[in-house]
């Protein structure tokens, strides 16, 4: 089955006159010219250039466009340090609840009680999984998390007369680590990573000093590894007055297992749409919750939620905080959904969460590392990373060839290339919400790739509605909009 | 701190919930016990404890986490119902709230649409060939954002109106090279505001602001405030207060100066009112949840960002552009990657990763239904209601702050002073009646800034008038 129509563009479907929705002529003032109303100056004059559409066009070509996408609900989706777990059918109701989904943030706090208290729960739920006291609600994703902790200290450190102005990351940290010191105004600084991913001791003493406010820790790492030397970090940190950060985007692997908290870290973010099941929405919305030790709590965001005996209310008298990161109170409809999913599970089953992840990323390197070597250590946590570099060497069959192979046996791709530190990375995260059967399959499909003819792996995939687009193309003549002259 | 040991326990949640094993009750997991020997056994483990043996045994959780315990499905339904009855939706009483977040009307198409799983439950587009129908939604919610803003080139979102304010501010200050100065005319939004001044001062960026007279700015004191040093001038039009800001001749003392205009507007004026684009904005910013998507107590939101194509490499976020797959067919990709964090890392345009999918696909799914014409129905509709609103109030004993024209919102000043009784009175009669603006003003706390959208009808003001009505309070 070919479906043209998925490909054309609202633009191209667009016909003078045709319309969907229709709003109601005004009941009141009806009659009334535009230019009574409003200086003649200010009003458009001519119309917008938007299409013309049916509401039946909207609804088949969106449809059909959604059948382009690979996703959770459809396919087996493990990308690594994405945690793309099932989204619960039952979070997307809850959420959707019109006492939950249909609150203005304005509204006042009497007409709030319900969501306050879920709110506040959320906070003490939070600072209980992270060890960490003090949390903020507010940004709006991973990386904005990590930007909102940074600024604490900064107002932290500026509150003491400190002039710290060091951020260091290690070589394997997501790029938001290193970006978000900058917009902080830090100077960000790479540490090494030792051959197992694991921070190089010798190199943080080595820029260590008390210039450095903030050490950016992923834990367990990159490659999915857990760094047992994060409490001696920790120690070396601390010990020239600056705080340890930790990246909670591997939180997957040790819920109820260990704390970052215990771990000696001072700050964090959850990735709520990662580890607690909010889905990932084609990229976007996440949320980015912080917690935070005592002593930062007081720079966080305003406002919170506090309760005040059976009551609950956002405080916004927080002389010491750093003031808002966004508007309004947070990503709220990603947080009920880390709400319902903390509650479908319990101590217990958030612990099992991670135990079944980490069982089956330990399942999936045991099988594959024997064609695909998993160059540092033969355990894992929630993920691993395997290299392709031995197969480019003997059959020419790169990590790219082996995840776009992958999509033409029906599975995304790992995460590819990253992190920086491993030639010709796979980074593979299947999650607790996949089956042995799945996790047999994925294997098969990759033992098959690696024997097939190289240049049919170099061709793939073959069955997907595009192949290898052009992006060499797309970026030096960038073309990011329709226009009438074509493209 | 009010959090802490206290807060943890939640017994709130916990007494609706038996003690005692329940792991019965976690539906998502797969392996079978069965499946779990085979697995250890491929992996050589006797028990899966043994796979976290590299975490040091000191550093472990040695207890339960203190958090409720599970709920099945039902229970859980039962939970989130009571929580909701808590409060009072919008959708549930007539809502005349505005300062940013709107109740506009959402058609079905848009959530039926955005609730396939093939859009919810899948990622950022790392993988073309498998994320086509993501990848040329984000395309036409760009050129969506184009037509509607006039601007040339548009990113494929950012978190919400505020972010995107602060991003066009930092775009502007890494373009004019121009780092230490920006300019804020104080009938933005206060809260973002707020953003751009934690953001700006640890950098050492000035934020000047040059307050309103009324509800608009003069543009001469603002004309008065931009010099060689300065990024950018940020105007919100229509304003915070509703109000509309004379951005052309806002823009033109900027020429002067070289200093770029970053316009905060409202995606539901475009049908009546010029676009950023015609008035000289530089970059047009929004928060777009107007379109299509729901209050949710304030987020998740769109931001909006659209700007000349000169600034096309300095923009933050997502970019999605148009290239062909190896058969010569047309297709999109991610794009312009190089200004990205994942690739320049501390030298990127941004820390922004992700982008806001989901409510950008609503937003375009919105943009699709509205076309042309409904745009313009859209924005004549919220005009004349708010304007009949606005007279009627103020035949009832209200007070204006000023006659600057408006369009969708407008304050009104109680001329007795007691906002918050008229707040309750509308609260017991399922009417949230407006802003109290005295959250943000100390001196504004006898006045309500009053949205009205395409939803009210002649009755439902009629109601709004008569909670209001200065006779109601205390007789």
């Amino acid at each position: 089955m070919r479906n043209r129509q998925a490909t054309q563009l609202l633009f191209e479907l667009s016909k003078p006159g045709r319309r969907a929705a229709v709003i109601p002529p005004s009941d009141v003032l009806t009659d009334e010219p535009l230019e009574s109303l409003l200086p003649s100056e200010a009003l458009a004059t001519e119309e917008l250039a938007l299409p013309e559409v049916a509401e039946g066009d909207v609804v088949r070509h969106y449809t059909n466009l959604s059948t382009l996408n690979m996703s959770v609900d459809t396919h087996f989706y493990p990308l690594g340090s994405c945690t793309m777990k099932y989204n619960p059918k039952r979070n997307e109701r809850l959420a959707g609840l019109g006492g939950v989904v249909d609150l203005h943030p304005y509204q006042p706090e009497s007409t709030l009680q319900g969501m306050l208290r879920l709110l506040y729960e959320l906070q003490g739920i939070l600072a209980e999984i992270s060890g960490l006291p003090a949390v903020s609600l507010q940004p709006a994703a991973g990386a904005h998390g990590e930007l909102t902790a940074l600024m604490a200290a900064a107002a932290y450190f500026a509150e003491r007369g400190e002039k710290r102005t060091k951020v260091l990351t290690p070589d394997s940290a997501h790029g938001t680590n290193p970006a978000s010191a900058t917009m902080a105004g830090f100077q960000a600084i790479t540490i090494r990573s030792a051959a197992d991913g694991s921070v190089d001791l010798d190199d943080l003493a080595s820029k260590l000093d008390d210039q450095v406010a903030v050490v950016m820790i992923t834990n367990p790492n990159t490659l999915g590894l857990f760094d047992k030397g994060i409490s001696e970090i920790a120690k070396r940190v601390h010990a020239v007055g600056g705080f340890v950060y930790l990246d909670g985007a591997n939180m997957n692997a040790i819920l109820g297992v260990t704390r970052p908290g215990d771990l000696g870290a001072d700050m964090m973010h959850f990735n709520p749409h990662k580890t607690f099941s909010g889905p990932h929405g084609g990229g976007g919305p996440g949320a980015g919750p912080i917690c935070v030790n005592e002593a930062l709590g007081p720079y966080l965001p305003s406002p919170m939620v506090v309760r005040e005996g059976d009551a609950y209310r956002l405080d916004y008298d927080r002389p010491r905080s750093i003031g808002r990161v966004r508007s309004f109170f947070g990503n709220v409809g990603v947080l009920v959904r880390a709400y319902c999913y903390i509650l479908s599970h319990g101590p217990a089953g958030l612990r099992k969460v991670s135990e079944q992840a980490v069982l089956n990323a330990n399942y999936l390197l045991a099988r594959v590392k024997h064609i695909l070597p998993v160059p540092h250590g033969d355990k894992c946590m929630h993920e691993f990373v395997a290299s392709a570099e031995r197969l480019k060497a003997t059959r020419g069959i790169t990590a790219m060839d082996i995840a776009k192979r992958l999509l033409d046996y029906g599975f995304h791709a790992p995460t590819v290339y990253f992190p920086l530190t491993v030639p010709e990375a796979l980074m593979v995260e299947p999650t607790e919400t996949e089956s042995k059967e799945t996790l047999d399959a994925f294997c098969e499909a990759l033992f098959r790739i690696t024997e097939e003819d190289a240049d049919l792996v170099h061709s793939a995939p073959t069955t997907t509605a595009v192949r290898r687009p052009d992006e060499l193309t797309a970026a030096r003549k960038p073309i990011v909009k329709w226009n009438h002259s074509g493209g | 701190m009010a959090l802490g040991a206290e807060a943890t326990k939640l017994e709130t949640i916990t007494e609706s919930c038996h003690s005692g094993e329940r792991a019965r009750l976690m539906a998502y997991f797969m392996n079978t016990p069965e499946d779990e020997q085979a697995m250890l056994a491929a992996i050589g483990v006797e028990q899966i404890e043994s796979l976290f043996d590299s975490i040091p045994a000191e550093l472990k959780l040695s207890r339960p986490l203190a958090i409720p315990e599970a709920m099945s499905e039902i229970e859980l339904t039962a939970h989130m119902q009571q929580l909701a009855a808590r409060n009072l939706a919008a959708s549930n009483s007539l809502c005349f709230l505005g300062g940013g977040a709107y109740d506009h009307f959402v058609p079905a198409v848009v959530d039926s649409l955005a609730s396939r799983g093939e859009f919810y439950t899948s990622y950022t587009p790392y993988q073309p060939e498998v994320s086509q129908g993501n990848l040329q939604a984000m395309f036409e919610y760009q050129t969506l954002i184009c037509q509607l803003t006039g601007m040339d080139v548009s990113n494929a979102s950012l978190y919400d109106g505020a972010s995107a304010t602060i991003e066009a501010v930092l775009m502007c200050r890494a373009v004019s090279r121009r780092e230490k100065r920006v300019v804020v005319v104080g009938s933005l939004h206060p809260e973002y505001r707020q953003v751009l001044e934690t953001y700006l001062v640890p950098l050492g960026c000035e934020v000047v602001v040059v307050e309103p007279s009324g509800e608009t700015v003069d543009v001469p004191a603002v004309a008065a405030q931009l010099n060689a040093e300065t990024a950018c001038l940020v105007v919100q039009h229509p304003n915070f207060f509703g109000c509309l800001e004379d951005v052309s001749a806002l823009s033109a003392a900027c020429r002067e100066q070289g200093v770029l205009v970053v316009q905060v507007f409202d995606p539901t004026s475009l049908g009546v009112l010029k676009r950023p684009a015609d008035l000289g904005a530089d970059v047009a910013v929004a928060e777009g949840q107007c379109l299509g998507n729901p209050l949710q107590f304030g987020g998740p939101y769109l931001g909006i960002l659209a700007c000349k194509e000169s600034f096309m490499r300095r923009m933050p976020g997502r970019i999605a552009g148009q290239t062909v797959s190896g058969t010569d067919r047309r297709c999109w990709v991610l794009t312009l990657q190089t200004r990205e964090q994942h690739i320049r890392r501390d030298k990127a345009t941004s820390n922004v990763c992700t982008n806001q999918g989901l409510f950008a696909l609503r937003a375009s799914i919105y943009l699709a239904l509205m076309g042309k014409q409904g745009m313009r129905e859209l924005g004549e509709s919220c005009l004349r209601k708010a304007h009949h609103a606005q007279r009627q109030l103020v035949a009832a004993g209200w007070e204006r702050r000023s006659d600057a024209p408006f369009f969708k919102e407008f304050v009104v000043r109680d001329p007795s002073r007691q906002i918050a009784e008229r707040i309750q009175a509308g609260i017991e009669q399922g009417v949230l009646v407006g802003v109290d603006l005295g959250r943000w003003w100390p001196e504004l706390s006898d006045s309500l800034l009053i949205a009205v959208t395409e939803k009210r009808t002649r009755s439902d003001i009629d109601r709004l008038v008569d909670v209001l009505a200065l006779k109601a309070v205390g007789v």
